[in-house]
């Protein structure tokens, strides 16, 4: 950092061309480290003027971290920070705030049941003040909405807007407050590709006005399509900064991962077997669109079913229906011909491997050991537990170790060993423990092993790095042509196409109908994941 | 300052942290005793001495810890499921009431039953009372979400004033001369002395067969895992097939059965009666020793009898120096305080801001 900096800007002044190439950000040499993990290594960073900045990286490359030390919820043990041009002071989010930052969180922090111009007025007025100035505020909201193009209606309830509305809410309370520096973390995961392109405009249109905008995603198409500059970051450190105009798709993924990636490759069913799992105008229990409203499907041997839909559509309410842990009040669920036994202890042994959305609050107990979450789902069967007289099922522990230790060597799952608690595996070290528990059924008496008949994978590849995505796409296909029925629920659309023999789109409780994979388009996709019909 | 979640927690930290726990109460508690005007060395040395100092010191503590060892296990099943269970007082008391109300000398002489049958049927009545005690409040936090901590709490000063009831009614003790007592234990249901001259009794046998037992389940057993799955994430549990209401209905049975048998065992090993004094807060200290011990059954035996040993050891010393024999629970109260600090840091570090 041998340069001298930049004249001091006036934060006033961003709105004229002028001030494009003046830098409003600077991060000298962040440094933060948990134990013996180093989140942040080193990192410099510039952002200019009425750029879009985007920041890349895998989950764990430390984004998340560097962010959080910009934004003051982190202190950084090395390094500094300057926002236009005034040193920044550590560990101070009001700090930040003042100075024009202004974040907008992947998970939404709104009231639902309060209106847009309360949720954008929270925490701006001093409690002593007696009455709140709410024409004024309305007056301000208005004039911020109207200047970068962004419409709402402030007496509207949070809860009775769409996702695309709720960020645009988000983008506004930053606004709002004055923010010349707006931070988006992952900002389309939860849109709709039309909504998505909609944010892209807007952005644009704000950095037209002179704000300056850091964009952080893992997905490089949108990334070279919204931003000017692209910085890397893996493991860690800043590996390499690229303007969007002079890099590919291909370089980014190799800095991204440190090495060449090939994504998998589609490869369709061979053999289309019989009905393994059929849904029959089935409708759950659950609140708003969170529960299956008259859903027919069917699922049959060696096939995939992808499901796409913007989450919150019932995806929900349908994985947890094929993993026992929610209850059908209409229609009827079959598994091979009989009635799909309503808890997961039942469903296990019948061949239903699943895996579970949120791998960290439902897939694994991360207290308790490896090898027990290991054998979790079938502790309750013969090969891992016995009756006693006493009325207490005593647990196998060599043959459940036994078998632990046979799923962590089958599906390369590396941790601290198979006593250490399951919370200290990395993510997809415990995706490969789920997956791998899932379709490795124990050996029978006679060496041998069943295996699964029904897979439901719920965004199986959620928050895992490129590797471990690979890793578990390629495993599902596996089992599809070993003769699993495979349901793949996924907001992921790239992830559907790679993986669906037939796609189907979720909206409001309700399932289109399932087509060839080659028969859709994504626009077409976009537009019955906003709940238009294909003709 | 603010606190940052450490990757891993050395097996060391986790020993330190009730001993670190209980040294830090000792530093605050002598701030106490030096108010009190006594000094602190003496004062600290006579309460050791009085707890652990001789044979009769030992016995005094290992009959006192018996029951704390019982409510001290009741908590910890309990809270290893996070049911947690205010009310072993209450369900001490409940257990007492049922083994009087088995093998009372009703009518001067009571059941006509054979001690082979009159005794397990006693403490079989004692670990129903119990049991069924936190059922109610169990249950009502599964299905309808209603705070458990509450409702055991309250059921105390229900049980509390239901004994009165009885001690003043039905289970009066005629020859007690208007004394709120229950009528007496039948002479052959009582346990025999563990060591003679003193009032240890076979009840430390029952107590540390019982933690041996706790701790077999929890390890061996797949209610165990069941117990410690539904504990440390209920939905990852259910998601795994283990039956969430079933097992919370198991931990109530199982937690309020031995706060249940700690009543029972009191009266038939060293009061023989009902009073409405018979448990100084043992419900409550169970608890600390609970949480002293990690949560661990086995670790309870030793911390039972560490409080044990501090609470008989202060009346010794109180008679000595004159400090208030207050200063133990001052120090039970705030060593629970210090390991709760304690069994935080050992899972978080403190970073300045």
């Amino acid at each position: 950092m041998g340069r001298e900096p930049p004249s001091p800007p006036s934060p006033k002044g961003g709105r004229c061309k002028t001030f494009m190439t003046q830098t409003v950000l600077r991060l000298q040499g962040i440094t933060k480290r948990f134990g013996a993990l180093v989140a942040n290594d080193a990192i410099s960073l510039e952002l200019q003027a009425g750029e879009v900045l985007a920041l890349l990286g895998e989950n764990g490359a430390g984004k998340s971290t560097l962010m959080s030390i910009l934004f003051g919820h982190y202190t950084a043990d090395e390094g500094r920070i300057e926002a236009f041009g005034q040193a920044l002071p550590p560990g101070n989010p009001k700090a930040a705030l003042a100075a024009g930052i202004g974040m907008v969180h992947q998970h939404f922090t709104l009231a639902d049941n309060l209106s847009v111009l309360d949720n954008v007025m929270m925490g701006t007025e001093p409690l002593w003040q007696p009455f709140s100035r709410r024409s004024a505020a309305r007056a301000r909201l208005l004039e911020v909405s109207q200047r970068f193009g962004l419409p709402v209606q402030s007496e509207a309830k949070i809860g009775e807007l769409s996702v695309g509305e709720r960020q645009r809410v988000e983008i506004l309370k930053a606004l709002y407050r004055g923010a010349r520096i707006l931070i988006l973390d992952e900002p389309t995961a939860v849109l709709t590709p039309q909504e998505s392109e909609a944010l892209f405009d807007t952005l644009a249109q704000m950095v037209a006005q002179g704000l300056s905008i850091i964009f952080i995603s893992h997905k490089l198409g949108e990334v070279l399509r919204v931003s000017q500059r692209v910085a890397v970051l893996r493991g860690g450190k800043l590996v390499a900064q690229a303007r969007a105009a002079d890099t590919t798709q291909a370089e980014l993924a190799l800095w991204m991962v440190g090495h060449a990636v090939e994504k998998t490759a589609r490869r369709p069913a061979r053999s289309v077997g019989d009905a393994v799992c059929v849904l029959d105008h089935v409708r759950t229990t659950g609140s708003g669109h969170d529960r299956l409203d008259g859903v027919t499907l069917t699922l049959r041997a060696g096939e995939i079913v992808a499901i796409a839909g913007v989450s919150g559509n019932g995806q929900v309410a349908l994985a947890e229906l094929l993993s026992g842990t929610r209850r059908a009040v209409a229609g009827s669920v079959q598994l091979m011909g009989r009635a799909l036994p309503p808890s997961p202890a039942r469903l296990v042994p019948r061949g239903v491997a699943r895996i579970p959305e949120d791998r960290h609050a439902v897939g694994v107990i991360g207290d308790l050991p490896v090898w027990e979450n290991a054998v979790s789902e079938r502790l309750r069967s013969p090969a891992f537990s016995r009756w006693t007289p006493l009325g207490l099922r005593w647990v196998r522990r060599a043959a459940a170790r036994a078998y632990a230790a046979r799923v962590e060597k089958a599906y390369d799952v590396r941790g601290a060993g198979l006593s250490s608690p399951a919370r200290s595996l990395s993510g997809g070290n415990m995706q490969k423990l789920i997956l791998g528990r899932a379709l490795m059924a124990p050996e029978s008496a006679n060496g041998q092993r069943k295996p699964p008949r029904l897979i439901v994978a719920h965004q199986p590849t959620w928050g895992l790095d490129i590797g471990a995505v690979a890793y578990v796409q390629q495993q599902l296909i596996a089992a599809r042509d070993a003769g699993a029925a495979v349901l793949v629920i996924s907001d992921d659309l790239d992830e559907v196409l790679a993986l669906g023999d037939r796609v189907a789109v979720m909206h409001g409780g309700h399932l289109g109908e399932p087509r060839p994979a080659t028969a859709w388009t994504r626009e077409a996709i976009g537009l019955a994941m906003a709940g238009t019909e294909p003709s | 300052m603010r606190l940052e979640r450490r990757h891993r927690t050395s097996p060391l930290a986790l020993v330190l942290a009730p001993v670190g726990a209980v040294a830090f109460t000792l530093v605050v508690s002598a701030l106490l005793v030096l108010w009190a005007g006594a000094p602190v060395g003496r004062t600290y040395a006579l309460l050791l001495q009085g707890g652990f100092g001789s044979v009769f010191a030992w016995s005094e503590t290992l009959t006192r810890a018996i029951p704390l060892i019982l409510t001290g296990l009741a908590a910890t099943v309990a809270f290893k499921a996070r049911l947690f269970n205010i009310g072993a007082e209450g369900q001490l008391y409940a257990g007492a009431l049922a083994a009087i109300a088995v093998g009372g000398m009703h009518g001067g002489t009571g059941f006509a039953l054979s001690p082979w049958l009159l005794f397990p049927l006693m403490m079989l009545a004692a670990a129903v009372a119990g049991a069924l005690l936190l059922l109610g409040p169990a249950l009502m936090k599964n299905r309808l979400g209603v705070d458990e901590v509450v409702t055991t709490l309250l059921i105390n000063f229900i049980v509390l004033l239901a004994v009165s009831a009885m001690l003043d009614g039905p289970m009066k003790d005629p020859t007690a001369m208007g004394w709120p007592q229950s009528v007496a234990l039948q002479g052959d249901l009582e346990l025999g002395k563990l060591i003679p001259q003193t009032r240890v009794h076979t009840g430390l046998v029952w107590a540390v067969s019982l933690a041996v037992m706790v701790w077999a389940i929890f390890k061996y057993t797949v209610l165990g895992f069941d117990i410690r799955a539904v504990g440390a994430n209920a939905r990852g549990a259910a998601f795994a097939g283990v039956p969430v209401t079933r097992t919370v209905v198991m931990v109530a049975l199982l937690s309020g059965a031995l706060a249940g048998l700690a009543g029972a065992i009191e009266v038939a090993g060293r009061t023989s009666y009902v009073t409405l004094d018979m448990s100084p807060g043992y419900g409550y200290t169970g608890i600390v020793i609970a949480m002293l011990a990690g949560l661990h059954p086995l670790g309870v035996i030793a911390a039972g009898v560490f409080v044990a040993g501090v609470l008989v050891g202060a009346d010794s010393m109180s008679r000595a120096v004159g400090v208030p024999t207050y200063i133990a629970d001052v120090i039970v109260a705030a060593s629970l305080i210090a390991v709760l600090v304690a069994t935080l840091l050992t899972q978080y570090r403190v970073r300045r801001a």
